[in-house]
């Protein structure tokens, strides 16, 4: 029993799919499908029925993902076993009536599919109890109803139709999620039981109204409420089955669900009434009188829909108990009428291929059956007694009367609404007097004729319940209706009386007017009908959306045109701009104190000189930076000095990796260059070097001064965890690497990711890519002839060896490579053998190569290696980046012994490696004294005036018009972030994050991590920026970025 | 007794650290550039191996190694591109 509603919807859900495919095998076996699916999920509704007509509201939960608290939750009470009745009995009907009505040029199988999905996501709106979930399917039922609407898509109209409707309900649902949030949070749960629960708390709450004005907000789009009714008639380009459908028991009823299912917990206040009726009273006026005007059939019926829909709404307003009895029954009573009506219009439609009533004229004759039916419909919507129409019609005028008698003027409420059933009887007639009598039909496509059989069964069935419903209401829809109307109020129903006579009332007074008037202002159409004509330019409810959605498109293309011109230099100067004032005015709003309290670093000699070589690198690489090869030469120093910080403060994998990385960026620089002009002419006046130098200072000295406040602030990091578990639960002792490969795993998957994207945008650009290579070098000497000179390929000769013996993973040798698996490791004793190819008597190259790729291993080092079974592999960014015996955390320890200790504090080792200090203690700080002999202590102050330098040249660079530059400025500015990531752990010296006994502390290894990622990202970055250049170049012949040259 | 040796050492090298940082600047061609660059290299494999020796540790030898192979490549690829433009055939 519990999981039954979910297995109920997830039927309908399954059967769409299942119909989709069976099409395949014929024509019609999607429509056997779908009924089956119906008539299947129907059969599973009997046995829930029973228990809730026995008084229960059934409620079932089953995990969805029971660690965040979610649920499917679903609720049966008679409410919604109404609606699930509904919505399965009129779309079996619907199933049948479709199979007839679609050509063989139609495809069942999508149609069928949509349809399913449809009428899942209908029932999982009317079942479930969490709110949220609910919201989902509301918004499941606008797009399928999208891709209902819009099924013959060749049509313009048929798309437009679908896209308003999409825009208008979709936007209303966006509008409900933040009511539905700001409700789930004011009675303290998303779920129904509770919100019905505890409807005077909502009422009270102070966010009473906006929540009220969202939630409504939804409903009335979805409901086509006025003013966002439009949406409706539009959407009548649909097929004639999906205009049933949706129109009568499904998609605008979600709308009046919704006010129904929240009617006790939000209802009862004046701002209900006024919103909820009045908005009701609004949109069953409007649609009553523009339906009698609308020449196309199903026109009629769309306006007609938006006034009965009105009425509901108007019901649900009044907000008394007997009226809400009275809008459930117009909601049943609607559904069977409009149904039937719209298949009587498609039957019209389908057998004489016109929908225009002033051709369509006395088919009495042609098609006396469908007539019969079709008026008996209409009467029932015009609200003639002894059918179902004239009960909740009358029902509602008594209501709309005893409603007025606590309002002021209140005989316009009563009037308002005789005049609106003056209008539903007038149209009403129309539909029948102009379709069935009234002459002789004009003009024609086809001969009228009767429809198939069976297209006629599902109309007979439905006319039949509005006459059963109508002449013996208390045997047939009076125990569904109290159940329902007791799901609705959460209470028990008040006493009722669905009596078709029930003496002289003002309720019959205000019937008999509305028909007596209706039959007037029918006969008196055509002088209305003019008026209309003069008047419907004025007030197009259309035409204003459409103005609405033109200056929306309009305007966001001004936005986009004016924010992004496609100059690079300019969208970057206004992001750096950005940024800077951003930085300003959050120091100025109270960032605290510039400098923190931690104690500064010592600055050496060698420190400063290197700082001092950097920084005038740096300066030279943008005065230089036309001369492009002089450019690239100076940003190689540039790379080598960071990576030498990166080395200096203990983060030695960074250095190697920058520094390969920089070296690789190099050479596909010196690539690209070849194909680029060599010198560049100034391209920038004077004013604008300006201001872009003004700009590059800004960001600098923001940077800088941000850089100095962090590394003089006291660390608090929450790498403790990673250097206690590095060994015990990641089986590797260099923690940055088991960050990387382990600890945030994902986040390296990510980047391989990128790195991946990065590489195939690459691959997508090379394709097809010509360039010319340059016949003379810049000077204008030919090249040299000679390919491989002599002194190069003999001293390249040497790199595999010396690959070989700095570990780098040249290919190995296979025998080797293959006993290298077998390397014993014996991590207890934690020591292995100082250089393990001596012990087995190879020579020392070979052993070192073979030694370094189990080194390369990674982070598991000994631990993972089992024999004859491969090593853990570092991730694709890594091989090659990291260096490989550094990688090793064990292999590195045994390599270097113990002495990684700084001078003199030999004393101090042997700590369990599970507990080693915590970074930026004073433990760890204590070693740099013997470093410091007492220098001005502004080892800090220098890292943060580097990171600024590097900063401002970047972003200067950044903005020039040209696309190499920009590259070189990319490059800048990567090292600049790379050194403010390294910054966030502090500056510490000679202690890599490696776990060693002997360690007095470590450098913080989370921020070196990052460091890694951010190198490998910008590389990717950079090259696939040094790619858009060539492709720039090749496709344009220039290699501008300010988008003025030729545009594509 | 090895302080004073590595205090030599240290200011000898800065020494020629800043030389090379002065040709790199200075120019005044491409050749003198890439030669300063390759130097500055080398110098830097010279600091590594005292800064290793200061603070008691192989784990910069490593280092120092990498730097000259990657020093060794930027200065083929470098020269190759004065010579042929095209630097990978």
């Amino acid at each position: 029993m519990a999981d039954n509603l979910f297995t109920l919807i997830l039927t309908v859900f399954v059967g769409a799919i299942l119909a989709g495919w069976a099409s395949r095998f014929g024509r019609l076996h999607a429509a056997w499908v779908a009924g089956v699916t119906v008539l299947f999920a129907l059969g599973q509704l009997l046995e829930p029925m029973q228990a809730v007509f026995a008084g229960e509201t059934l409620t079932s939960r089953t995990a969805w993902i029971p660690t965040a608290g979610l649920d499917l939750s679903f609720r049966l009470d008679g409410l919604g076993l109404l609606f699930a009745l509904l919505i399965l009995g009129i779309g079996l009907l619907i199933v049948l009536y479709a199979r007839y009505y679609l050509s063989p040029r139609d495809c069942m199988g999508r149609f069928y599919s949509y349809l399913l999905m449809f009428m899942g996501a209908m029932l999982g709106v009317a079942l479930s109890e969490n709110i949220i979930q609910l919201l989902v399917f509301w918004e499941l039922t606008s797009l399928t109803s999208f891709l209902l609407i819009s099924y013959w898509q060749e049509r313009p109209e048929a798309r437009q139709g679908a896209r308003m409707a999409l825009a208008i309900t979709g936007g209303g649902g966006l509008a409900m999620l933040g009511g539905f949030i700001l409700l789930g949070e004011i009675a303290g749960s998303y779920e129904l039981s509770v919100i019905l629960a505890s409807g005077d708390t909502i009422r009270a709450h102070p966010l009473y109204l906006p929540m009220l004005v969202l939630v409504l907000l939804g409903a009335f789009t979805k409901s086509a409420q006025f003013p966002f009714h439009f949406w409706l008639p539009n959407a009548m380009a649909a097929p004639t089955p999906v205009s049933a459908y949706l129109h009568s028991a499904t998609m605008v009823k979600a709308g009046v669900f919704l006010l129904a299912r929240l009617f006790p917990a939000l209802s009862g206040t004046p701002e209900w009434a006024w919103l909820v009726g009045g908005a009701g009273l609004a949109t069953l006026l409007i649609g009553a009188v523009f339906a009698l005007f609308k020449h196309d059939l199903k026109g009629l019926l769309a306006y007609s829909t938006i006034s009965h829909l009105g009425l509901i709404t108007l019901l649900f307003g009044i907000g008394t108990p007997l009226a809400a009895v009275a809008g459930v029954f117009h909601i049943i009573n609607h559904a069977i009428f409009k149904a039937s009506l719209f298949m009587a219009a498609g039957i019209i439609d389908h057998e004489t291929g016109s929908r225009d009533m002033r051709r369509l004229n006395g088919l009495w004759k042609y098609m006396p059956h469908t007539a019969l039916l079709a008026m008996v419909a209409a009467a029932s919507m015009a609200g003639v007694p002894l059918l179902n129409g004239f009960l909740s019609k009358e029902m509602f005028f008594a209501e709309a009367f005893s409603a007025s008698t606590h309002l002021q003027l209140g005989w316009l409420l009563p009037a308002l609404v005789t005049l609106a059933g003056v209008f539903a009887v007038a149209y009403s007639f129309r539909f029948i007097h102009d379709v069935f009598f009234n002459g002789e039909p004009i003009d024609l496509p086809k001969v009228p004729h009767e429809p198939p059989r069976w297209m006629k069964v599902p109309v007979e069935m439905l006319v039949a319940l509005c006459l059963l419903v109508g002449i013996l209401p208390s045997l047939t829809v009076e125990p569904i209706l109290e159940l329902a109307a007791g799901g609705v109020l959460q209470t028990a129903p008040p006493t009722f009386d669905l009596a078709i006579w029930h003496g002289l009332s003002p309720a019959l007074l205000m019937s008999v007017v509305a028909l007596v008037g209706g039959g007037l202002v029918y006969a008196a159409r055509y002088p209305l009908f003019r008026l209309h004509d003069r008047c419907e330019p004025y007030c197009q409810a259309k035409s204003v959306f459409d103005a609405l959605m033109a200056g929306l498109f309009a305007g966001a293309g001004w936005l986009t045109r004016t924010l992004n011109s496609g100059s690079l230099p300019r969208m970057l100067a206004l992001f750096v701009t950005f940024a800077a004032l951003l930085g300003l005015a959050g120091y100025l709003g109270g960032g605290g104190p510039l400098t923190g309290s931690r104690a500064t670093l010592p600055v050496d000699g060698i420190s400063l000189l290197a700082a001092a070589g950097l920084i005038a690198a740096a300066l030279a690489t943008v005065i230089l930076h036309r001369q492009r090869l002089v450019a690239l030469v100076l940003i190689g120093v540039v790379g080598l000095v960071v990576s030498l910080i990166f080395i200096k403060f203990s983060g030695p994998d960074l250095a190697l990796t920058q520094l390969s990385v920089e070296v690789v960026t190099i050479v596909l620089l010196l690539l690209a260059l070849y194909f680029l002009p060599q010198e560049a002419p100034a391209d920038s006046s004077g004013l604008r070097r300006s201001r872009d130098a003004v700009l590059a200072v800004a960001a600098g000295t923001g940077t800088g001064l941000l850089a100095w406040a962090v590394l003089t602030r006291p660390l608090e990091s929450i790498s403790d965890y990673f250097l206690a578990n590095s060994v015990p639960g990641g089986g590797g002792h260099n923690v940055v690497n088991v960050i990387l490969v382990d600890f945030r795993g994902f986040d390296t998957l990510g980047e391989i990711t990128v790195l991946g994207i990065a590489a195939l945008g690459i691959y997508a650009m090379l394709e097809h890519l010509f360039l010319p290579g340059p016949a003379y070098d810049s000077r204008g000497r030919p090249w040299n002839w000679d390919m491989h000179p002599a002194v190069m390929a003999s001293l390249t000769r040497l790199l595999p060896l010396r690959a070989a013996g700095l570990g780098l993973h040249l290919p190995a040798r296979p025998q080797h490579a293959r006993r290298r698996l077998h390397r014993r490791t014996d991590h207890r004793r934690g020591h292995h053998h100082a250089v393990p190819g001596q012990r087995r008597g190879m020579d020392p190259v070979t052993a070192a190569g073979q030694h370094a790729p189990a080194g390369r291993a990674g982070p598991a080092g000994g631990h993972c290696h089992r024999p004859g079974e491969p090593g853990l592999r570092l991730p694709l960014p890594y091989l090659g980046l990291h260096p490989p015996a550094l990688a090793g955390g064990r292999g590195l320890r045994n390599r270097l012994g113990h002495r990684l200790r700084p001078r003199g504090i030999h004393g101090g080792g042997g700590r369990d490696p599970a507990h080693p200090h915590p970074p930026g203690t004073d433990a760890q700080r204590q070693p740099h004294a013997a470093l410091g002999r007492g220098r001005l202590s502004l080892m800090e102050a220098l890292v943060a005036v580097i990171i600024g330098v590097l900063t401002a040249c970047g972003v200067y660079l950044s903005l020039r018009r040209r696309s190499f530059p920009v590259v070189l400025g990319i490059t800048l500015l990567s090292y600049a972030v790379n050194l403010f990531l390294f910054a966030m752990g502090r500056l510490t010296i000679g202690q890599p994050a490696v776990i060693d006994d002997a360690a007095t502390g470590y450098a913080d290894p989370l921020p070196q991590a990052l460091v890694l990622t951010a190198i490998v990202i910008s590389f990717a970055m950079t090259a696939f920026v040094i790619m858009l250049a060539l492709k720039a170049r090749a496709e344009l012949g220039d290699d501008r970025v300010d988008g003025d040259g030729p545009s594509c | 007794m090895i302080d004073t040796a590595l205090t030599i050492a240290f200011t000898l090298v800065g020494l020629a650290v800043a030389l090379s940082f002065w040709r790199l600047l200075r120019g005044p061609d491409a050749p003198d550039r890439i030669l300063a660059l390759d130097t500055l290299y080398v110098n830097t494999i010279a600091l590594l191996v005292l800064f290793g020796i200061q603070i008691d540790s192989n784990l910069y030898f490593e280092a120092a190694l990498l730097i000259a192979l990657m020093g060794f490549v930027g200065t083929v690829a470098l020269c190759k591109y004065l010579l042929r433009g095209d630097i990978i055939e």
